[in-house]
């Protein structure tokens, strides 16, 4: 187990690096100077030689990125070419409002898929199987942005129940999830709808197989089969799709914080695209790969959690 | 009275009926084998009894045991009786385990189902494992399933199925995916259950050479009907019904080899040894490997019927993968005519000499493709030929199959004419020399006989030489010359096949031998013979 | 059996025809302003309402049709005409260092979502509906690599694959006759999902301003425009959303309905 997760851990490293490698050579090879970009068209060419030095844009290209990527590990995101402030602390500051809303929406996804895709499994072909299926077909077909602004319809607009948008930070909790809670339900409802699908899928494959019926020959009824010996085997392919949720999640908050006007990472990451603030964007990408390639490591470890014939092979 | 009564057992699933009045008993302490073709019902008999019949399946009669009609009962009072008064285990023990499950826990399952404190029935479960041989000092309970080999699992079945000490076992060809020597160690112990607890056992078998001299009673079933039933020794003296002695006769049958020829020299193997890496257990850690052949040397001459046996994982399929040049060897070589088989080149005319069989009537297709492209493929080796579609017909004709088949879509075959068809195919480049792989394992005795008298017919009038692999030895018995043993990854016995049968040398041909099920002669005598006709 | 594809063929027909209808014609214009008439609800003269600007809807969703289907459809092609090869080459050459380093490719592509791979592209090349159409496709790429090299994989196992190789048949040569007519069904229907999954990412990134740019009128671009209005004009941000509904709920049930048609093949080879 434990050799399991250190092979794991090395290819999350490698990972890593070649991750940022190409971060950082798509955006190098991006055509426009971000030290003119930031001058204007009519800067003298030596303020603007200045102001490259300033950035560091004048060093080798390999020395900057190994300054960018050395800084990353130990915390530093250099410089915020528009702002001068310290990327690490805007990122940060963003950071808590993706985040909690990614994982608001992935407990809220999990939690409504769960069920769901049981009952169906075990009401297959039946009047509450096709139920459920009509409605997870229709929840995967509905834009996760537009269903928010249903949601805003509806539950401010037309109810008041909740503000159409904002946050007001997290020195009052309860306020902060009750802003996070129409996004995480617009992000988790279409995520809902796959999940269950696939819960639902895997769990009717897994009830064919043999050791279902060795079950069911020992006396244990459909249902006792279904929970005690489906749901585990059932939950390979499942964490397989939690994981990868997790990075449409993050990738979905960012438009979601569009339609709630939520200071996220999406915020700060369209505003440094339009003030070519590169710096920014390469960290906020990095940031979001890393998460992604960081949920990768973790469902592999808890593959072998769940399957006690990965802690030896592979 | 008996233990289970069957009467008039008729089963329909949608408008088809599959089993038509099925009457059978078994008694307590008593074995009873049904035994059958694929598609007699025996195994929908097992699984009807139990209750556990495919959704849409429909029965009609009766089912008692002990007293009780299984067939009026709700769901819920079956899920009592399953487990509580009747067992059963399967065919694969490979895939009828939870994968991700002690095996301590799946046998203890039924009883902590049924209120048993956990300590004791953990106790109860390690006492049944180390009945059925898993003792705990050697397998313990906490082993998963992956981490046992077959014959082990199968044990690890049999104790799930008699945890709660029912009164009947039911076993769905218990033994028909373990090798030899290890059936007869399932088989002993599943007698041994059976006296000591007076159990009452059902037990489904293909093989008659199993029922027979374990059977205390047997029932030969054909399309749904019990033919023919009594106790297993009057079966086979009196063979009252015409299918039971085709079976038998099926099932003893030798073909007919001719006379044995040796040419010239064909395939010569030279310290051939192949060895697969390992996984590593940590990234930092020395590859490792696994030997799957140590040094292997075979020679097979023109015309020449050579025979090789051995139990899985002994290295027969990659000897034929490095022989077919599929797959380079670690070192070694494989000459084919004089020339060298190489893995990494092309060589069209060597290539062309030599096809292969595969045991799958089913995998050995492309699906999409007609029976005339299937049978063409090899005259790719050939360049443009001009006369294929008579080449493909003088193919299909030699299989006994019919041209005009040949735009047919493989569906339309049955298992048996598929391996018509596999065998037509390596006939197409006319080779020198074919390889069998497990080429009538698949195969319904019946048809089994057929394509052993098919491929005995080619040596014959072609002078085909060709090398038939097999687990089974009593299959390899009629239709080979020479015999090779493999015993983890090495030869350790290559003989005439007369000389093997009469007096093995190596303790291993013994143990495949003295292992292996036989069948009386005709007359209902058991007895081994001694000389390979 | 045919008779499931019905609903699912019929729903995204309907709107590939109306993509190719707007043509030749709309039933209104949608690049002039009409101020006079703007925020209608739905009418006779307007089917389905105009817009802040007065312009027709139904037209509007009529050539914001093309935009989804073309960035899709290219998308899909990107993702196919490079993700599938790859896919056949790995598994041809399974174990070796290049199906490593295919697949591990694969994982890294995986790490960047379409999302990210678009805000990189806008970052330095702008925004634009090529972009768009790289950044799903690019994204598409492991998705049939990966589906292609698992299925091949278990093809090349089978003895049909022995045989050919018996049969002296090269692996380039087998890939092309063996193995790709038999993945081709599980690519069909992978490819309608992945359709319906490039609509939905088309919307969203025109959503937030990186993909079509005006005047070429999206769906996404039409949410993000009636964003303001839900409270005085709810029909102008429900027509375009309804729209995706429809299309993306038309092609999975198409690709649900190809699977059952085409799956008892799929079967066959599994088994």
């Amino acid at each position: 187990m434990l050799s399991y997760a250190l092979r794991r851990l090395i290819s999350l490293a490698l990972s890593l690096a070649v991750a940022s490698l190409a971060i950082f050579l798509v955006v190098e090879v991006a055509p426009g100077d971000p030290a003119g970009f930031m001058l204007g068209t009519g800067a003298q060419p030596d303020t603007v030689a200045a102001l490259r030095a300033e950035l560091g844009l004048d060093q080798p290209k390999l020395e900057r990125y190994l300054s960018w990527a050395g800084g990353m590990l130990s915390g530093d995101f250099g410089t915020s070419y528009t702002y001068r402030t310290p990327v690490a602390g805007m990122v940060a500051d963003r950071l808590w409002v993706s985040l909690p809303l990614a994982l608001y929406a992935l407990a809220l996804s999990t939690l409504l898929a769960f069920p769901a895709g049981l009952y169906a499994a075990a009401r297959r072909g039946r009047a509450g199987d096709v139920a459920v299926m009509g409605a997870t077909q229709l929840g995967i077909a509905v834009p996760n942005f537009w269903f928010a602004m249903l949601l805003v319809l509806l539950f401010s607009i037309n109810l008041g129940w909740f503000s159409a948008g904002g946050f007001p930070g997290w020195s009052d909790p309860l306020a902060a999830i009750k802003a996070l809670t129409l996004p995480a339900f617009a992000l988790a409802l279409p995520q809902a709808a796959i999940l269950a699908r696939v819960l639902r899928s895997s769990l009717i494959d897994v009830l064919g197989e043999d050791f279902i019926r060795t079950a069911r020959a020992k006396g244990l009824t459909r249902f006792q089969a279904l929970w005690r010996h489906g749901v585990r085997n059932a939950l390979i392919p499942v964490l397989t799709i939690v994981g990868l949720q997790f990075s449409f999640l993050l990738a979905g908050a960012i438009i979601i914080e569009q339609v709630f006007f939520l200071p996220g990472l999406g915020r700060l990451i369209f505003q440094a695209i339009s003030q070519r603030d590169l710096i920014v964007v390469e960290s906020v990408v990095m940031l979001l790969v890393f998460a992604v390639i960081l949920v990768t490591f973790l469902t592999d470890l808890a593959y072998a959690w769940v399957d006690p014939r990965l802690r030896r092979r592979r | 009275m008996s233990l289970l009564s069957v009467r008039d057992l008729t089963l329909k699933i949608g408008a088809t009926e599959i089993l038509h009045g099925v009457s059978l008993d078994v008694a307590a302490g008593e074995i009873v084998a049904v035994t059958g073709e694929s598609g007699s019902g025996k195994s929908m008999t097992a699984l009807a009894t139990m209750g556990l019949l495919p959704a849409g399946a429909r029965a009609s009669g009766h089912i008692r045991l002990g007293g009780t009609d299984l067939l009026t009962l709700s769901e819920r009072d079956l899920c009592q009786f399953r487990g509580q008064a009747m067992g059963m285990v399967f065919q694969e023990p490979m895939t009828a385990l939870n994968p991700v499950q002690r095996i301590g826990d799946q046998v203890a399952e039924t009883l902590r189902l049924r209120g048993t404190p956990r300590a004791e029935a953990e106790a109860r479960s390690a006492d049944t494992l180390a009945r059925m041989g898993l003792h705990p000092e050697r397998i313990p309970p906490s082993r998963y399933p992956h981490e046992l080999s077959g014959g082990q699992r199968q044990r690890v079945g049999i104790a799930m199925a008699l945890a709660l000490r029912p009164r009947l076992l039911i076993a769905d060809e218990p033994t028909t995916a373990l090798d030899v020597t290890t059936q007869a160690k399932i088989l002993d112990l599943l007698t041994r259950i059976v006296r000591e607890d007076d159990l009452g056992l059902l037990l489904i078998t293909h093989d008659l050479a199993v029922v027979h001299g374990r059977a205390d009673r047997l029932a030969v079933m054909n399309k749904g009907r019990v033919v023919e039933t009594g106790p297993t020794a009057r079966v086979f003296a009196e063979m009252a019904h015409p299918y039971t002695r085709a079976l038998f006769a099926a099932s003893r049958h030798r073909a007919t080899l001719g006379e044995r020829r040796t040419y010239g020299p064909l395939l010569e193997v030279r310290g051939l040894r192949q060895d697969y890496p390992l996984p590593r257990p940590h990234p930092f850690a020395k590859a490792r490997s696994q030997t799957a052949l140590r040094g292997i040397d075979l020679d097979i001459r023109k015309g020449e019927r050579v025979g090789l046996v051995g139990e899985s994982g002994c290295g027969k399929s990659t000897l034929t993968r490095a022989i077919l040049g599929l797959e380079a060897p670690a070192k070694g070589i494989v000459t084919l005519d004089g020339a060298r088989v190489r893995a990494d080149r092309r060589d069209p005319a060597l290539r062309r000499k030599m096809q292969v069989v595969f045991q799958d009537p089913y995998a050995s297709f492309n699906p999409r493709h007609p029976v005339a492209r299937l049978v063409a493929e090899p005259l790719h080796l050939l360049g443009p030929v001009e006369d294929r579609a008579e080449r493909v017909a003088e193919a299909l004709t030699s299989v006994g199959l019919d041209p005009a088949d040949a735009h047919k879509s493989i569906h339309a075959f049955s298992g048996g004419q598929r391996q018509r068809i596999a065998i037509a195919r390596a006939l197409v480049t006319r080779p020198e020399l074919v390889i069998f792989d497990e080429a009538v394992s698949a195969l319904d005795v019946r048809v089994r006989a057929g394509i052993l008298d098919l491929i005995a017919g080619l040596s014959r009038s072609a002078g085909l030489a060709y090398l038939f692999i097999s687990h089974d030895l009593s299959v390899v018995r009629g239709i080979c010359d020479r015999i090779v043993v493999m015993q983890e990854g090495e030869i350790v016995e290559d003989r005439p096949a007369e000389d093997l049968f009469a007096a093995p040398e190596h303790p291993h041909t013994r143990a495949l031998l003295e292992a292996a099920p036989v069948l009386p002669d005709s007359a209902g005598r058991a007895k081994e013979e001694t000389t390979c006709d | 059996m045919i008779r499931r594809l019905v609903p699912g063929a019929v729903l995204s027909a309907l709107f590939v025809l109306a993509a190719l209808v707007s043509y030749v014609w709309t039933p209104g214009d949608v690049t002039g302003v009409d101020i006079a008439s703007k925020l209608q609800p739905p009418s006779p003269e307007h089917w389905l309402g105009t817009d802040h600007l007065g312009r027709d809807l139904l037209a509007m969703l009529m050539v914001g049709a093309r935009t989804s289907i073309a960035v899709a459809l290219v998308a899909v092609g990107i993702g196919m005409a490079a993700g599938v090869p790859l896919g056949l080459a790995a598994a041809a050459m399974r174990g070796t260092l290049l199906d490593e380093v295919i697949m591990r490719g694969n994982d890294l592509v995986f790490a960047f979502p379409s999302l990210v791979i678009a805000i990189l592209i806008t970052a330095i090349a702008g925004p634009g509906a090529v972009n768009a159409i790289v950044a799903i496709g690019i994204f598409n790429i492991p998705v049939f690599a990966r589906l292609t090299r698992g299925a091949a994989l278990a093809l090349w196992e089978r003895d049909f694959i022995m045989a050919a190789r018996v049969a002296g048949k090269g692996a380039p040569r087998i890939s092309a006759e063996h193995i790709l007519p038999n993945v081709t069904n599980l690519l069909i229907v992978q490819g309608t999902i992945q359709f319906s999954l490039g609509i939905l990412a088309e919307a969203a990134l025109s959503y937030v301003g990186l993909g079509a740019q005006p005047p070429v009128p999206s769906w996404g671009r039409m949410l993000a425009e009636a964003q303001t209005l839900t409270a005085i004009a709810p029909h102008v941000a429900l027509m375009p959303g309804l729209a995706i509904v429809l299309m993306v709920l038309g092609l999975n049930l198409l690709g649900d309905g190809l699977r059952d048609v085409l799956d008892p093949r799929l079967r066959d080879l599994r088994t």
